[in-house]
């Protein structure tokens, strides 16, 4: 049959694809416990290379760098994105939306040298203006990051609300709650898969953000990537095999975390007539 | 549209407020930061660029603007052909990944259920891992003694490696390799909509196979197509850390040049102008990116 | 008695639509208001007027002689059953119920008492822990009544209640709500596009059609009297007829029969150049072999088509003037069996005709 043999073309494609998607990343795994120093010749199992790395006194500070920046940055996202898709979702025509609405998408696709450049413009000229504004580090990171994440947030509530029906919320305020009510009891709980969701990709994003962090960061706060980032310009080392592969790690662990609160919203979905 | 009373009035206003303070904070006044700097001079100061406004007492008496950085732009070759080459690079990369990817998405529509979100998850999968970690482990793969040219000695095939890394070829791997997991995306999103009943159809009235994909499936996916191109072309022209990694001394890349000149060269005004010119050129295609995004709010 | 809801020359428009056009209205206490139409009549935003979710274009809406027609739907006291029930999926059944009554600050035993109450009203008070996605169609429907009657409204707006029903359970749940309303004394409105249903539940029903209404009145009413073609044709197939002035003063010509047709009631009888028509009920008619000697009126015919419908048939007779009539038998006795070329004769009392508006 004639569709059958296209379908194999297309799997042929597919299969390619994820071969080059992994095998990269598996390279990268399975040297990180290369007992040799030498990255390519194979000179038996060995852990040691986690070892040095859990030692490096650098890195790991970095690490919890990003972790603070990570954190507070989607947390800031969560909230902020939340209240943008809210508003696009539920507000309908106000003045000024379509202008609103660049503004809070356009980090989806701008490039980051771009966000990064402004933002740091930014800084340096809110720091001129008011002496009490804190020196660069971890808070100018913190706001950048949440500048560049609130996009995504905002984009999957929107797209969330979008997909639920108002009437439950109608019929929460034709029972007499008014609109905080509302939402504090009613839309709240229902996007609250989306809205971890968006924390989730938020954490992400900024985690794995090297170039604004890098225009926008003191010298005092120096975040993973920018480590990652020096380290490979050197070379490849070992060490940065075992970090790799520990953030390759990690990126499952988020992604079952954020595929397993996508399956609970889908069930709470399938409710609805 | 809901209407509330005046309380919700006023819950409202406060949450546009809020949305208003914080895209003037990380939007609008950073561009307009970008814009007056671009028109101000590079001067060993602190922060290291000439004030705008002359001012005596705090009173503005005069305008101390200068196009010098533009007219430098314009004139220097290596911006130029940083420019030239990020829109020649992102355009080749894009097409190979639209050749990659929309095959991807098509088996993985097609797929039957419990296989498909598997699939998905795996093409998404790269996308929540770390992208330096990724062109990192294209690093170990290219180099000299990496593993490519490690295996084809080892088999005989060649004798001396050959030059993989830091080719313009590495940054067009790198760029197809980080941007795939978007293209595939908003295309399988697309043709994942698509009713089998239409393709069925065509068939039935005649169509051969590939004539079906041309006139059905291929107009039709033209959404999905036009979102994903944009999502893997806007980033890659101002893409950094590929060509930086990835990329050799001949590689002109616009985020590159605009890095070097912030952290190198530390011209900041030239490098606002840089990023003036560069949002110019993107505008475009960003514009589109939002109008698309727009018709698919007002169509679910 | 003052009423419990007036509209007052209200419109809404979406864009160049319509949706509700200078309606004027009054909900009388504790009648059941239907709003019958097909869908994009308006009957859904008018009622969405009176629940607060739009705010019309023009007019007032008043609700117990109060002006609320900018007030917010929580600030309102109807409640309104959402055609999909709108049920909050993450509470439970008792959860949904007691979400209104804790908007007015009712909680302890007060709120458990009320809570049972509404539960007890519609029989689901052993089902208060579950979840809505735990309940079938037809209890999710009486937990959303339940809801709606908790907070007590002084009249209840039903958005299609039982669309989703299938028509076993619709039937019987139109007689517990007649039964609920009856016992408990709130006025009800109803939109609904199924005529059966409106008739069969409401005390007045108002017939909807682009944003205006129609005609109101009790479903007899509407159904022996309707006042224009298109409310004869909401209920069932009527025979319409164009008619002129008749060469006798008061009587009709009706051309598709060739008769002069005198007429019980209609407005526009007396002079005046006359447009219009004469609607008559295809049950109305009866129908036999022989020419019989009654007081009513008549013509001849031949069957033209035969449709069986079980409990009833209809006959398609074509008069020598041209026009074909309806006609609806019952199929109770064999005698008044006829086959298509049949010969027969089709007459009625004068009272059946009824002039109507073109």
């Amino acid at each position: 049959m004639k569709p059958s043999r296209r379908l194999s073309v297309t799997a042929i494609f597919l299969g390619f694809g994820l071969a080059f998607l992994y095998l990269p990343l598996a390279v990268v795994i399975v040297y990180s416990f290369n007992a040799s120093k030498l990255v390519t010749v194979w000179a038996g199992f060995s852990g040691r290379w986690y070892a040095e790395l859990l030692a490096d006194r650098q890195i790991l500070d970095a690490a919890a760098n990003s972790l603070i920046v990570a954190v507070v940055s989607a947390s800031l996202a969560a909230i902020l994105g939340t209240a943008a898709g809210y508003a696009f979702a539920r507000f309908g025509q106000f003045p000024g939306r379509a202008t609103l609405a660049g503004a809070v998408a356009a980090p989806l696709v701008l490039p980051d040298v771009i966000a990064g450049l402004s933002l740091l413009l930014l800084f340096v000229a809110l720091g001129q203006a008011f002496s009490w504004m804190p020196e660069r580090g971890l808070f100018t990171v913190i706001i950048a990051h949440a500048g560049l994440t609130t996009a995504y947030v905002a984009v999957i509530v929107q797209a969330r609300l979008a997909g639920m029906a108002r009437d439950i919320e109608e019929a929460a305020a034709d029972l007499g709650a008014k609109p905080f009510t509302v939402f504090r009891t009613i839309t709240l709980p229902m996007i609250r898969p989306a809205v971890a969701a968006g924390w989730l990709m938020a954490f992400v994003l900024s985690l794995d953000d090297l170039v604004i962090a890098s225009f926008v960061s003191g010298p005092q706060a120096t975040t993973l990537p920018m480590v990652v980032f020096s380290s490979i310009r050197l070379g490849v080392s070992p060490k940065i095999n075992a970090l790799a592969a520990l953030l390759i790690l990690l990126s499952l662990v988020l992604l079952a975390t954020s595929a397993w609160i996508g399956r609970g919203a889908l069930k709470r979905a399938s409710l609805r007539p | 549209m809901i209407a509330r009373g005046t309380s919700a009035g006023s819950g409202r206003r406060l949450v546009l407020a809020a949305l208003w303070l914080w895209t003037a904070i990380v939007f609008f006044l950073p561009f307009a930061l970008v814009l007056k700097i671009s028109f101000a001079e590079a001067q060993l100061s602190v922060p290291p660029y000439s004030a705008l406004f002359e001012r005596v007492d705090g009173v503005v008496v005069g305008l101390k603007a200068t196009l010098a950085n533009y007219g430098l732009l314009a004139t220097d070759a290596l911006y130029f052909k940083a420019y030239v080459g990020s829109l020649g690079i992102a355009l080749i990369a894009t097409t190979i990944t639209l050749i990659l990817g929309y095959p991807m998405a098509y088996a993985i529509a097609r797929a039957p259920s419990p296989r498909r979100e598997v699939l998905l998850i795996l093409v998404m999968l790269p996308f929540w891992t770390s992208f330096l970690v990724r062109i990192y482990a294209w690093i170990g793969l290219l180099r000299p003694s990496g593993v490519i040219n490690t295996a084809l000695q080892a088999m005989g095939l060649i004798d001396a490696p050959l030059v993989l890394l830091n080719t313009q070829g590495a940054v067009y791997l790198g760029i197809v390799y980080a941007y795939l997991p978007f293209m595939v995306l908003p295309l399988y999103a697309r043709l994942e909509k698509l009713d089998p009943a239409l393709l069925e159809a065509a068939a039935d009235l005649g169509a051969k196979p590939w004539r079906t994909f041309l006139s059905v499936t291929l107009p039709l996916s033209h959404p999905g197509i036009l979102a994903g191109c944009l999502l893997v072309f806007i980033p890659a022209v101002g893409e950094f850390v590929i060509p930086e990694l990835l990329g050799g001394p001949d590689t002109l890349m616009i985020g590159k040049v605009l890095w070097n000149e912030f952290f190198s060269n530390r011209d900041w005004p030239m490098s606002a102008a840089a990023t003036v010119v560069l949002l110019a050129t993107l505008i475009a295609p960003v514009m589109l990116f939002q109008s698309l995004r727009m018709r698919a709010e007002a169509r679910p | 008695m003052s009423p419990v809801i007036r509209i007052e020359a209200v419109s809404k428009r979406y864009g160049a639509v319509a949706a509700v056009d200078d309606i004027s209205l009054d909900i009388r206490e504790n009648e059941f208001l239907a709003l019958l139409g097909a869908s994009g009549c308006g009957k859904t935003t008018l009622l969405r007027l009176m629940a607060g979710f739009e705010q019309p274009d023009r007019g007032r809406v008043l609700i117990g002689g109060e002006d609320m027609t900018l007030s917010a739907p929580y600030a309102r006291p109807v409640n309104m059953m959402f055609q999909s029930y709108a049920l909050f999926p993450h509470m439970t059944v008792a959860g949904n119920v007691a979400f209104g009554l804790k908007q007015d600050n009712i909680s302890g035993d007060v709120l458990k008492a009320r809570v049972n109450e509404a539960l007890l009203a519609v029989e689901l008070d052993r089902l208060g822990d579950r979840r809505p996605d735990q309940l079938s169609g037809g209890q999710r429907q009486r937990v959303a009544l339940a809801r709606c009657l908790a907070k007590r409204p002084r009249v209840l707006l039903l958005d299609e209640p039982m669309a989703a029903l299938d028509k076993h359970l619709r039937e019987r749940t139109q007689l517990e709500l007649m039964a609920l309303r009856k016992r408990l004394g709130i006025t009800f409105v109803l939109v609904t596009h199924d005529q059966g249903e409106a008739m069969a539940m409401a005390d007045r029903v108002a017939i909807m059609e682009s944003g205006r209404i129609l005609q109101i009145g009790a479903p007899r009413d509407l159904y022996e009297r309707p006042a224009s073609q298109r409310v004869a044709r909401f209920f069932g197939d009527m025979n319409i007829w164009p008619v002129t002035a008749g060469a006798t003063p008061g009587t009709l010509f009706v051309a598709d029969l060739g008769l002069e047709a005198r007429v019980a009631s209609g407005s526009f009888l007396n002079g005046g150049p006359l447009t219009g028509a004469v609607a008559l009920r295809p049950e109305r008619i009866a129908i036999s072999r022989t020419t019989e000697s009654e007081t009513g009126q008549g013509v001849q015919g031949t069957v033209a088509e035969v449709v069986f419908l079980g409990t009833a048939s209809t006959y398609f007779v074509k008069v020598p003037a041209g026009g074909t009539v309806r006609v609806v038998v019952q199929n109770s006795d064999a005698t008044s069996v006829f086959a298509q070329g049949d010969s027969v004769h089709l007459s009625w009392s004068a009272t059946a005709l009824t002039a109507i508006e073109p």
